[in-house]
């Protein structure tokens, strides 16, 4: 059995004998005899070596795919050996929430500098120290834009489904009324999420890329939230702004998103990273953890964590959120992954994305992979019909060591990155052809 | 120290990515950002030494003692960080097809049977990120009952003065009321108290045994039954189970759900805040409404499924899966024997510093604690001016982090200690020791605590202007 106890049997009895007891069982008198653990049914502990071994067996039952093509909310890109060497640290993996910021400089500044970023990719003027994941976002977004008489919210149907999944589930328990506007197509319906906009609409909620990888007409959006003096929320992946026209140059209220494409592993779903960002006007409202700067009593700059009267440790039933810990490492890694790439990496793996997905639906539209909506632009996603069962293709692509794209709705939702080359894509190809009989 | 963007040079940066291999796509300029954003351009050396800096001024459980009460700091195991990094986990798709990815189920499933034991519940759901995601979560489950027998009368949550902040939170932002009931002498809840305020509106009871002040409630079967015969259910909030697990669990007292902070009790490392990770268990009666999917076995292998009467989701995919590999390895490697024995070296650990301390500080309570104990230090205040602001800030100057400082409420002056069980007697005296040396200090000098510390990077922080005039963010234009 491991132990992470320094002492032995005999210090721990001089332990025992210094509070004034006999055994460790008396440490528990409290407790009634009735609901006393007799028999904890756990295996038996494990050296070191053992339990390495039995999740090097478990990990093995995975497979990891040598080609991956298949997105929808969770991406394989290039991250950089300097991302991980930085967050292993022991420094920054085993600190708490930097509360005493005398002792916290180093966690602190990394928070305010990813802020800084994460400000600079979405257009916008403050962002807040993380949140859980992007779906989560999307709903500490909802809550920030309620109002007195104003509390619908729009969603457009070409939102990722994890997404709007969590955001309802948030929504139902606040009583916060969601309608869903079904896709026109690969894209938003905007003459039905004009109409549904009315005047006890709080918040719209469009994601671009959507969920297809079609770009949508932000403008057409801001303009009809607006009109309404609804707020926008605008879902966003963070790869893409490295190019593409941000949430801040649409004019949207909120920009959040997945961040895990910022140097985090596909980890079989998480720990990914919530990123949310808005407009000075509702710097107030944001949920969770910021950073701020001030100086200290001599004069120097430091960081504190700040605006905290938001908070549940403070304001308790009256907290913008609950929200205590947040992904702090995991905004480090996308601060780091950002200082790695910098301006033109970030714009290089943003257009070396769109192009090979670009390239791979030219190649595949030949073999009855034809794009569903051939007139939408889309960024590094894209769906497509599929001449078989899609799930059936994507076995036998099982075979050729690639994760084909998504089966969604009868067709295939394929994602490329700069991690699939040429080589890579064209392999792909060969191998739908085989697959497909061509 | 310099910030990323103060060290940027136009020009730099490092090569990370081949030349695009295929033709360029030509975007509509309309889609377009107008101007590239303002990221660093910096060399990799320059960019390993600024985080390097960085580290220098952060202090981790591998930088000294951490005694944070109610966030058990224990030692993080390096074996679980790299059963976590094993390609097999980190390079897995959360949408790949089911058979590609039995390893991870396999890592759900019997996560989830081990955490079951250990909390007396049935079922588990690893999609909370976070203690107080899985607090949501928990109530969003008693919400779910009392719809489901249409008793929609039930929209209130009882939560005792002493609990952690998340807990009131929680509840709004589940859509119910909260009523705060006092605590007794003893910290308790307040059983008169508590009976007056249960009726046909209590949804439940959000409750943390032991309480915030360290202490066991010996009523807690009547407390958990005083709840249920009222038609509310019992919500057990873990995050200080690490003082009770495999003595007594929250299954066996009455509770009906719970959460578990894999970042607290089952040593997975907090990552300056975050990611942690917040399993939420539950008893047999409410598992048809946990989030959708769960896992189970099928033969010999494992599937995923979706709940009867799901509440939905309340993450993507099915949470932070890396951190459950962690927790899994820790859990494994304890077993049987070794998980009870962290929880009472966890208790021994706190009694002897706690002893320690006695008779020189004044303990919010004279009785053995468990796994942590608060301190008051409202007549050192009084005689010195000496606060527990002041003390704490001084721990910092001997490379200690501080006790959890004015929690909980009900206690004056609180500095609230928890040793874990993963520190040795030497490193608990040498922190007495300390202790000590402060409250001389205070006697015979308690002008220079106010100004504490003195030999850290910064002094103490001007925390109201930054609140009043809030710079979140670098200004490239000042």
């Amino acid at each position: 059995m491991a132990s992470y106890i320094p002492y032995t049997g005999e210090e721990r009895q001089a332990m025992l004998k210094a509070v004034g007891l006999d055994s460790i069982d008396q440490l528990y008198n409290v407790v009634p005899e009735s609901v006393r653990v007799k028999d904890l049914d756990l295996p038996e502990g494990m050296s070191e070596l053992e339990v390495g071994q039995v999740m090097a067996d478990m990990a093995g039952q995975n497979r990891a795919f040598r080609s991956v093509f298949r997105g929808a909310g969770a991406y394989r890109h290039y991250i950089p050996a300097i991302v991980k060497t930085v967050t292993s640290k022991e420094e920054f993996l085993t600190a708490y929430t930097p509360y005493q910021a005398e002792i916290s400089q180093g966690v602190l500044q990394s928070i305010f500098e990813y802020q800084t970023q994460m400000c600079e990719l979405t257009g916008m003027d403050v962002s807040n120290a993380s949140v859980y994941d992007g779906a989560s976002a999307a709903a500490e977004a909802v809550f920030m834009c309620q109002e007195r008489k104003k509390s619908a919210v729009v969603f457009s149907g070409t939102v990722n489904p994890q997404v709007l999944r969590v955001v309802k589930t948030y929504c139902e328990s606040r009583q916060v009324p969601v309608t869903v506007i079904p896709p026109k197509g690969t894209a938003t319906d905007l003459e039905a999420l004009k109409a549904a906009i009315a005047d006890d609409t709080a918040a719209v909620y469009v994601q671009s890329p959507n969920y297809f990888g079609v770009i949508e007409d932000m403008d057409a959006v801001v303009a009809a939230a607006h009109d309404k003096g609804a707020k926008v929320i605008m879902g966003c992946n963070p790869i893409a702004l490295g190019l593409l026209k941000t949430p801040g140059e649409y004019g949207a209220d909120i920009a959040v998103g997945e961040g895990q494409p910022l140097g985090m592993p596909l980890a079989f779903g998480g720990p990914y990273l919530g990123f949310m960002t808005c407009k000075q006007a509702m710097m107030r409202k944001l949920p969770g953890r910021i950073v701020g700067e001030t100086t200290d009593h001599d004069g120097n700059r430091c960081y504190v964590l700040t605006l905290q009267a938001r908070e549940q440790h403070i304001r308790r039933e009256k907290a913008s959120s609950n929200i205590c810990s947040n992904q702090a490492l995991c905004a480090m890694t996308a601060s780091v992954y950002l200082a790695a790439m910098g301006p033109k990496g970030l714009r290089q793996a943003a257009e070396s994305s769109a192009a090979h997905a670009h390239y791979l639906a030219q190649q595949i539209a030949p073999l009855g992979f034809g794009l569903k909506e051939a007139d939408k632009p889309f960024f590094h996603e894209f769906l497509t019909e599929c001449p078989m069962d899609p799930e059936a293709l994507c076995k036998k692509l099982e075979a050729y060591d690639i994760l084909g794209g998504l089966p969604v709705d009868g067709g295939i939702l394929w994602c490329c990155t700069e991690c699939n080359s040429k080589a890579d894509i064209d392999r792909l190809v060969a191998a739908l052809k085989e697959v497909c009989g061509k | 120290m310099k910030l990323l963007f103060e060290r940027s040079r136009p020009g730099r940066g490092m090569d990370l990515l081949p030349p695009c291999d295929v033709p360029a796509v030509s975007f509509d300029a309309a889609l377009l950002r107008d101007s590239a954003p303002r990221l660093p351009e910096i060399a990799e050396v320059d960019l390993g030494r600024h985080y390097t800096e960085l580290a220098k001024q952060t202090h981790g459980v591998n930088d000294g003692f951490y005694p944070l009460g109610s966030c058990t700091m224990k030692y993080n195991p390096r074996v679980d960080e790299e059963t976590a990094s094993l390609p097999g986990f980190t390079q897995v798709h959360p949408l790949q097809p089911l058979d590609t990815v039995q390893g991870s189920l396999e890592v759900l499933w019997k996560s989830e049977q081990l955490l079951s034991e250990i909390t007396g519940m049935d079922a588990v759901t690893f999609q909370p990120a976070a203690g107080a995601h899985g607090e949501y979560t928990g109530l969003l489950l008693i919400r779910c009952y009392h719809q489901s027998r249409g008793d929609t009368a039930r929209t209130k949550i009882i939560v005792p003065d002493s609990a952690h902040g998340t807990n009131p939170a929680s509840a709004t932002m589940a859509g119910f009321k909260v009523v705060s009931v006092p605590s007794n002498e003893m910290g308790g809840v307040d059983l008169d108290a508590l009976r007056a305020a249960v009726g046909p509106d209590t949804a439940g009871l959000m409750l943390t045994n032991p309480n915030t002040v360290g202490l066991f409630d010996p009523n807690i079967l009547e407390i958990t039954q005083i709840v249920h015969d009222a038609g509310g259910l019992c919500y057990y909030d873990g995050a200080n189970l690490n003082a009770v697990m495999g003595h007594v669990r929250p299954g066996d007292m009455g509770f009906d759900c719970v959460h578990v902070n894999l970042h607290k009790t089952f040593a997975t490392p907090h990552g300056g805040g975050g990611p942690g990770s917040g399993p939420v268990g539950c008893k047999a009666f409410l598992a048809d409404f946990l989030p959708a999917p769960r896992v189970r076995k099928a033969g010999e292998s494992y599937e995923f499924f979706e709940p009867e009467h799901t509440m939905g989701k309340v993450r993507s995919f099915y949470g932070n899966f890396l951190v459950v590999v962690k927790a899994l390895t820790y859990i494994l490697s304890l077993g049987k024997e070794g998980i009870p024995a962290a929880s009472a070296g966890a208790v021994l650990n706190a009694n002897y510093l706690m002893k320690k301390l006695a008779g020189h500080y004044d303990m919010s309570f004279n009785t053995l604690c468990m796994h942590e104990f608060v301190m008051t230090l409202e007549k050192l205040a009084h005689d010195t001016g000496v606060t527990a602001m002041d003390v704490a800030k001084r721990l910092l100057d001997f490379g200690m982090h501080p006790p959890t400082m004015y929690f909980p409420l009900i206690v004056h002056e609180a500095l609230m200690v928890e040793p874990t069980e993963t520190e040795s007697p030497e490193t608990l005296d040498q922190a007495a020791e300390v202790f000590l040396k402060i409250l001389e200090e205070a006697k015979s000098d308690p002008e220079s605590l106010h100004h504490a510390p003195h030999d850290c990077a910064i002094g103490r922080p001007d925390e109201v202007t930054a609140a009043r005039h809030p710079v979140l963010r670098y200004d490239f234009d000042a």
